[in-house]
């Protein structure tokens, strides 16, 4: 076998986390190589040290079979490797082109280069069937193209592996089919390409080998073609797991949260919810179906009290909210708690220690302190019984929050808000970068929560979540509310035209 | 973007900052070099008039103590993510606080007098520092902008007062009258002697555990009380404190009104402490020095009082120093000053890097 890359008993510690134990990969050129894993599997560590962020312990790294040192980013990028961020490491005011020489600029004069990226840039489009306009801004660029732009700024810099972490978590559906497009014609070029996920689906259409990582090893490198999802999920769990939870029919009881012709706008003063009317009763989950950014961010944040809405209103337990109480302090103090889309930027505090990220929101409770000083070892004992309940790994309440891997930060977020025992819960992309065997615990939770009666508004991009959890589904298309099913008595297919504004009436 | 640094903590707070205290130095003596002098006597002159003598242990903890105030009032805006430049300012006025207070009340014994000039000080510079804090919060005016303007008013407010309206009619200087005795806080000299203790005077007064007791205050007030929390939660993540129903323009108003108020401890140390009236520039660039020591201190009141501690050694030390070699002038003072704000401030980054470097892989483990 032609080796692209071959990682030899690596081992990395933090602290007691021991995060990647003798780890072996051998990975093929001109492949895509898939590798799953649990949160806190080491996967994200793994290619960390691969690509210069953190050095291992001990152990070999071979590029094109030979031995490489790997101290930082830039050896990477010297050796052929690059890497695409999930977040993206982009200056949004700067153009395309901008973007991709920053740090290759070529010199002090900038028309030169300039002239070259260009160049560079038309060629890498035309051999990659990359579609993208060299001079737009790169704020005004969708996600998706933004982070074209990210593989693009590997590829000028002569990546020929690249790393993808977690790349489709923040992509529609559409935009990933297209990502995985563009991959198969990197492969094509003789590229490798790395690519981790936890959709399993994902990793059955577009990889070639898929390995499976657990607690730090190793444990299995498979040829796709011979392998399943169930069998991938059983590896990376070690136990079998279900892949849909079983839900029971539940009768909804009283009404809870009414909405009724709620319009919203948003910081720019552009209309993102219009006319939304809709009614959440106790023990029901209502489903948002809907392409990410038509309005369903907008619409939480103003049911939370975040945003101010322009018109309509809103009551919770028969009472309507009056506007100088619509703010997201009154709305806790009703019972309506909220899980955010973005537990990066609004659900955590990734600088402070856990235990405090743990409060967020919850920073007045009476129980957690006394008169204005906080109680630090209350705090610590709630977020270390949360841990063991949620299996948040490291159990480690004081690490920094920016320290635990993605799915368990979410585990921390979800665990905050459910454990205060909410009236009506507002979900957010509740298992966004989370893996199956924690999307199977949070999925039973939130339907636990159900059963005891309280009323869930469940946002996901995830069509598969959203059939699998709802009792009730409405769509959404260009913030305005285009349809309402059964969840038993629909289809993807009928749920696709709605998303895509084909209404009722319409039809 | 390079790669993050994990340092065990005792690295981070002690070892890095010490490190670059120590380039700075290295530098700095090849600067003493430079100027043909030598770099060894101009150390041992340095550490002998601030360390060295029961009078110049007492100048260097004076400095000190103005620093820390200055220091924490940085450091409290900062937790709140806001660069407050104007201690100075708030300074100022906290000693047009005070001064108004004493002179006016002047009938009240010290042990009421001297709590209500305290607080005239923090009200002043709070309400000085409220202003900026509320045109960011409510107008989005950049505080840096604001602040350093409002500097520039209290000094020119200061004088147009102190020569029309607050000085005494026979009196040629711009100041006021002097305050009532019963209102002076007590040399330490003074504290001892009352016990049977000699030792030598200066101006270091009470006004040294008034700054201790602060430095305690903030470390409760930001580590460990809710409001503390919500101040972190602004500067951390502005987004998140929207989603926590923090509001952030309000936390911004109470972070600067606490700032100033700090800032106004300077004004309490100087006036109350030592001057015993109102007079111009008192304050004398410190409230500048705070930014530094709220840097160097890591925005940790433990580390403000240690850094208070070494640019009160630079400052009592480099007066001794421009004093015996007067081919090193105040300046040169002011310029070693500037390189260990250079070192501890600004390349801190690099410091750290060379620390992960040069630490044993097990020590770092253990982070
Ligand atoms: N800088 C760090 N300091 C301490 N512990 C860390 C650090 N980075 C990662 N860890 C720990 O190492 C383990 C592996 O983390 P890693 O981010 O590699 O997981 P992952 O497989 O990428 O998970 P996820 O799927 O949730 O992204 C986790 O337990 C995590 O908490
Ligand atoms: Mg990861």
């Amino acid at each position: 076998m032609n080796s692209a890359i071959q990682l030899i008993a690596i081992d990395k510690r933090f602290g007691a986390v021991h995060a990647n134990k003798d780890v072996n990969l051998d990975i093929a050129r001109g492949t895509i190589h898939g590798i799953v894993g649990e949160n806190g599997a080491g996967k994200s560590t793994l290619m960390s040290i691969l690509y210069g962020f953190y050095e291992a312990d001990s152990g070999e790294i071979r590029v094109g079979g030979r031995a490489v040192s790997i101290r930082s980013p830039a050896d990477a990028i010297h050796v052929g490797i690059g890497m695409v961020h999930q977040h993206f490491m982009l200056v949004e005011p700067l153009s395309v082109v901008e973007n991709v020489m920053l740090g290759a600029e070529g010199g002090p004069l900038l028309r030169k280069g300039e002239a070259k990226v260009k160049a560079e840039l038309a060629r890498l489009s035309r051999d990659y069937g990359l579609q993208i306009d060299v001079d737009a801004t790169v704020g005004d660029l969708s996600v998706g193209l933004q982070q074209r732009v990210e593989i693009l700024k590997a590829l000028y810099r002569g990546a020929d592996i690249l790393i993808l972490d977690e790349p489709t978590a923040v992509l529609t559906p559409a935009e990933a089919d297209a990502l995985f497009e563009l991959l198969r014609a990197l492969k094509t070029q003789g590229k490798t390409v790395i690519l981790i996920t936890h959709k399993l689906r994902e990793i059955m259409a577009v990889t070639d080998r898929v390995s499976v990582m657990r607690r730090g090893e190793m444990v299995a490198t498979l040829e796709t073609t011979n392998t399943s999802p169930p069998e991938l999920a059983e590896l990376m769990v070690g136990r079998r797991v279900l892949l849909r939870v079983e839900k029971t029919e539940r009768k909804p009881g009283a009404p809870l949260l009414e909405v009724s012709d709620l319009s919203v706008i948003d910081s720019r003063g552009v209309l993102r919810v219009a006319n939304a009317s809709f009614t959440i009763h106790a023990g029901e989950i209502v489903g948002i179906a809907g392409v990410s950014g038509n309005g369903q961010s907008e619409l939480l944040e103003a049911l939370a009290g975040m945003r101010q809405p322009v018109l309509g209103s809103i009551r919770f337990g028969g009472q309507e909210i009056a506007l100088d109480r619509h703010n997201p302090h009154h709305m806790r103090q009703l019972g309506l708690l909220h899980v955010p889309e973005d537990r990066l930027r609004m659900g955590l505090v990734s600088a402070f220690p856990a235990f405090e990220s743990a409060i967020l929101g919850f920073s007045d409770e009476p129980r957690l302190g006394h008169g204005p000083i906080l109680d630090h070892d209350r705090m610590v004992e709630d977020l270390t019984q949360k841990m063991e309940q949620y299996d948040v790994r490291p159990p480690a309440p004081r690490l920094k929050t920016s320290k635990f891997s993605g799915g368990n930060q979410q585990k921390i977020v979800l665990a905050r808000e459910i454990e205060r025992r909410p009236k009506v819960l507002l979900v957010g992309q509740p298992t966004r970068g989370v893996d199956i065997g924690a999307i199977e615990f949070i999925h039973r939770r939130l339907i636990a929560l159900r059963d005891a009666g309280v009323g869930i508004l469940l946002v996901s991009v995830e069509l598969d979540e959203i059939m699998a959890l709802s009792d009730r589904i409405l769509t959404m298309c260009g913030g305005q509310i285009t349809g309402e099913r059964k969840a038993s008595e629909t289809t993807e297919q009928d749920l696709g035209l709605l998303m895509a504004g084909v209404t009722d009436e319409a039809a | 973007m390079s790669a993050p640094i994990d340092l065990p903590k005792w690295a981070d707070t002690i070892l890095v900052p010490a490190v670059s205290v120590v380039a700075a130095f290295l530098v700095a003596g090849l600067v003493v070099v430079g100027i043909g002098e030598n770099p060894l006597t101009a150390t041992r002159l340095l550490l002998q008039g601030s360390l060295g003598t029961g009078e110049g242990l007492g100048f260097t903890l004076f400095y000190m103590t103005d620093f820390i105030f200055v220091g924490l009032a940085v450091a409290v805006a900062y937790h709140a993510g806001l660069f407050n430049i104007g201690g100075e300012g708030q300074a100022t006025l906290a000693g047009l606080g005070i001064a108004l207070v004493l002179n006016n009340l002047t009938f009240l014994p010290g042990i009421i007098l001297i709590p209500l000039g305290i607080l005239g000080a923090a009200a002043f510079g709070a309400a000085w520092a409220a202003i900026p804090g509320y045109l960011q919060a409510k107008r989005g005016s950049h505080i840096v902008i604001t602040t350093i303007m409002f500097n520039w008013l209290a000094s020119v407010l200061i004088v147009y007062l102190l020569v029309n309206v607050l000085r005494a009619p026979q009196n040629m200087n711009p100041e006021t009258p002097a305050f009532p005795p019963q209102s002076e806080i007590l040399f330490m000299h003074e504290v001892f002697a009352a016990f049977g203790i000699e030792i030598p005077a200066s101006q270091l007064n009470l006004t040294l555990f008034l700054a201790l007791a602060a430095a305690y205050g903030v470390w409760l007030l930001i580590y460990r009380s809710r409001l503390g929390y919500a101040i972190r939660v602004v500067g951390s993540s502005p987004t998140a404190a929207v989603y926590a129903g923090i509001s952030p323009a309000r936390i911004i108003v109470v972070a600067m009104v606490i700032s100033g108020a700090l800032a106004g401890g300077l004004a309490v140390n100087e006036l109350m402490g030592y001057q015993h009236r109102l007079l111009l520039e008192f304050t004398a660039g410190y409230g500048f020095v705070g930014i530094a020591v709220a840097l160097m201190g890591r925005a940790h009141p433990v580390g403000i009082v240690l850094a208070s501690l070494l640019f009160g050694i630079l400052y009592q030390g480099g007066a001794e120093l421009a004093f015996e070699q007067p081919a090193i002038t105040r300046d040169m003072v002011v310029v070693i000053g500037g390189i260990i704000i250079l070192f501890a401030g600004a390349l801190e980054g690099l410091f750290r890097r060379f620390v992960a470097h040069v630490m044993p892989r097990p020590a770092l483990a253990k982070a």
